[in-house]
């Protein structure tokens, strides 16, 4: 291991590191810590200068209260719901598909195709926007929940292609021949054998797709606008625009919008990890 | 009858090309209709002046005559290449806390989540924390600064700071993804191996550099691709702390070219495609390079 075990150090040096490690931690999330402080302060603590000290009253549930009960918060998180589960169902259920045939099967152009889908994943968003929009614009789907989704679907299909392709290619091919052998059809093969199989793949994918999406900025302000369809990290500069400089209720109200992958990634940690590791080990 | 038995049998004969090619349509044909051929149509709409409804008219490489000339095209591309260079700093960094925490203490493995986990939050958020935390009244770093008697700043307000503030934000989310890809590699590091190096004598820096580094090339290949992307990407961070401000001295090639299509100075689709096409011309070089480097393992591992 790694470096050295702490263990095999002299004790000082052991109690040290026991020691640095929460110094550290705090150190690290700090700016996040001071947003969490914000968020449960009273407005007139600002107005007095009392930035840091201690909250003059604990305002925790009214601060929370008012994000839910006087803003457009909850309806941006239900949009934000709306797009991202969607999403996770088709482009899993996609890039089984294609991981599988391009696991599976030896064919010409399988490697190109592959990396059409590697490539296709890397391009800067800039240079699909225009066209993408006017694609939705003209299919009536701008500003809509759906124009969104089919576009986040179509996209992230070449992750979790990547992801699945070489998640199948890892395992026992004997099980594919040797049902072969008993004369099962190809499609049965996927179904009964191949899939059953890749659900550690199928849930690692789910989580991360389900925080890409919670998090993506940049296509919910091309192909929305407005409560209506907009999810929670584009709605949440209009809140901010509702409550400038109340600190406390901004600040809630972005931990608010943050919450949902956090929780996501605290449930599902082993597979999240899974997921985004996938590769950096041989 | 007969004809039924025949295609019957020529699908038969034919499956393993049919299997595959209908589990791939669906796939490749949203990636292709979203993705692949959206590139070609910027590469197209970039040589015409359109308003996004009107007539487009063709104006051949006019867009990008007049990139050539506008200054804020100019600070754009500086700045990319300061995201770019800077955002590396994520990759060392990451190494060094995923070397901090690779030990067997109680509870390491909260800590681990907990260092990993600004990562989850979106880069709106992060962009809110950070910004809120430069404030210079409210901001926490302020009352940091004037706790050891220094003179508070106001990064984002300061046109020659404002870029080296949104990095740091970057790379606080940045350096927690490097951390968690180096600690999977740790953890796979070949423990006979490194007794090997202890009794050749091997310690601290030269075991890490000969010993550890060496076994830990994959982790550190994907860090550096998805660094590189995101570093060149950067987008929701500069909208959310500055809106590429002050004096459009934080804006990136992603974010004018989002300024001219679709932001209040009007609709210039062609020249917005321009940019994008330079900002795509600039990642291809990247792009290529990965690519190569994955077909070739993918080569290695048929043979």
């Amino acid at each position: 291991m790694f470096p050295t075990p702490i263990q095999k150090r002299p004790r000082a040096m052991q109690v040290t590191y026991q020691g640095f490690l929460p110094l550290a931690l705090i150190l690290w999330l700090l700016p996040l810590l001071a947003v969490m402080m914000f968020s449960i302060r009273p407005l007139s603590d600002f107005s007095n200068g009392n930035y840091w000290g201690l909250p003059s009253s604990f305002e925790l549930f009214s601060n929370y209260g008012r994000v839910f009960f006087e803003s457009n918060m909850p309806r941006y998180l239900l949009n934000s719901l709306m797009i991202t589960l969607p999403t996770v169902v088709g482009a899993v259920a996609l890039s089984c598909m294609t991981g599988f045939a391009l696991g599976i099967y030896r064919f010409r152009g399988n490697l190109l195709i592959f990396f059409m889908f590697i490539a296709g994943n890397f391009v800067p968003f800039q240079i699909l926007m225009v066209p993408v929009r006017d694609l939705t614009v003209d299919m009536g789907l701008y500003d809509t929940k759906t124009g969104l989704i089919l576009f986040h679907i179509a996209f992230q299909t070449g992750f979790c292609t990547l992801f699945m392709r070489n998640f199948i290619r890892a395992l026992p091919y004997e099980l594919i021949e040797a049902a072969r052998v008993e004369g099962v059809a190809e499609w049965r093969i996927f179904w009964f054998v191949v899939l059953p199989l890749m659900k550690p793949a199928i849930a690692a994918l789910a989580v991360l797709i389900f925080t890409f999406i919670w998090n993506d900025y940049f296509w919910a302000i091309v192909l929305t606008q407005g409560p209506g369809s907009q999810p929670v990290t584009a709605g949440i500069t209009a809140f901010n625009s509702q409550f400038v400089a109340q600190y406390h209720l901004m600040s809630a109200g972005s931990i608010v919008a943050a919450l949902p992958p956090v929780a996501m990634f605290f449930a599902m940690q082993r597979h999240f990890i899974a997921g985004l590791t996938l590769g950096a080990v041989k | 009858m007969t004809t039924v038995t025949a295609t019957g049998s020529w699908v038969q004969r034919n499956r393993m090309t049919l299997t595959p090619l209908l589990f791939l349509l669906p796939g490749v044909l949203f990636f292709v209709v979203y993705v692949i051929s959206p590139i070609f149509q910027s590469f197209g709409i970039s040589l015409y002046e359109w308003d996004g409804l009107g007539e487009a008219d063709y104006i051949g490489l006019d867009n990008y005559r007049e990139l050539m000339t506008d200054r804020a095209f100019e600070i754009s591309l500086w700045n990319n290449v300061k995201w770019l260079v800077l955002y590396l700093l994520a990759i060392p960094a990451g190494l060094f806390i995923a070397l901090f925490l690779n030990q067997t203490v109680r509870g390491i493995r909260l800590y681990k989540s907990l260092f990993f986990f600004p990562f989850v939050l979106s880069q709106v958020v992060v962009g809110l924390v950070f910004s809120w935390f430069y404030l210079p009244r409210e901001g926490l770093l302020n009352a940091m600064l004037a706790l050891f008697g220094l003179e508070p700043v106001n990064i984002l307000g300061d046109p020659q700071l404002a870029t080296y503030g949104i990095i740091a934000a970057g790379l606080w989310p940045q350096t927690a993804y490097c951390m968690i890809l180096y600690l999977t590699g740790l953890n796979a590091v070949d423990p006979e191996q490194i007794e090997a190096g202890r009794l050749d004598g091997a310690k601290g820096w030269r075991m890490l550099w000969h010993v550890v580094l060496p076994q830990l090339r994959p982790a550190t290949f994907i860090a550096f691709v998805v660094t590189i992307i995101g570093a060149l990407r950067s987008f929701d961070l500069i909208s959310i702390m500055t809106n590429g401000g002050p004096f459009g001295s934080t804006r990136v090639l992603s974010f004018l070219m989002f300024e001219k299509a679709l932001g209040e100075y009007g609709f210039r689709m062609g020249y917005g495609s321009a940019i994008a096409v330079v900002l795509f011309l600039i990642m291809l070089v990247f792009i290529g390079y990965f690519l190569w480097q994955m077909w070739r393992d993918e080569r290695a591992a048929r043979h």
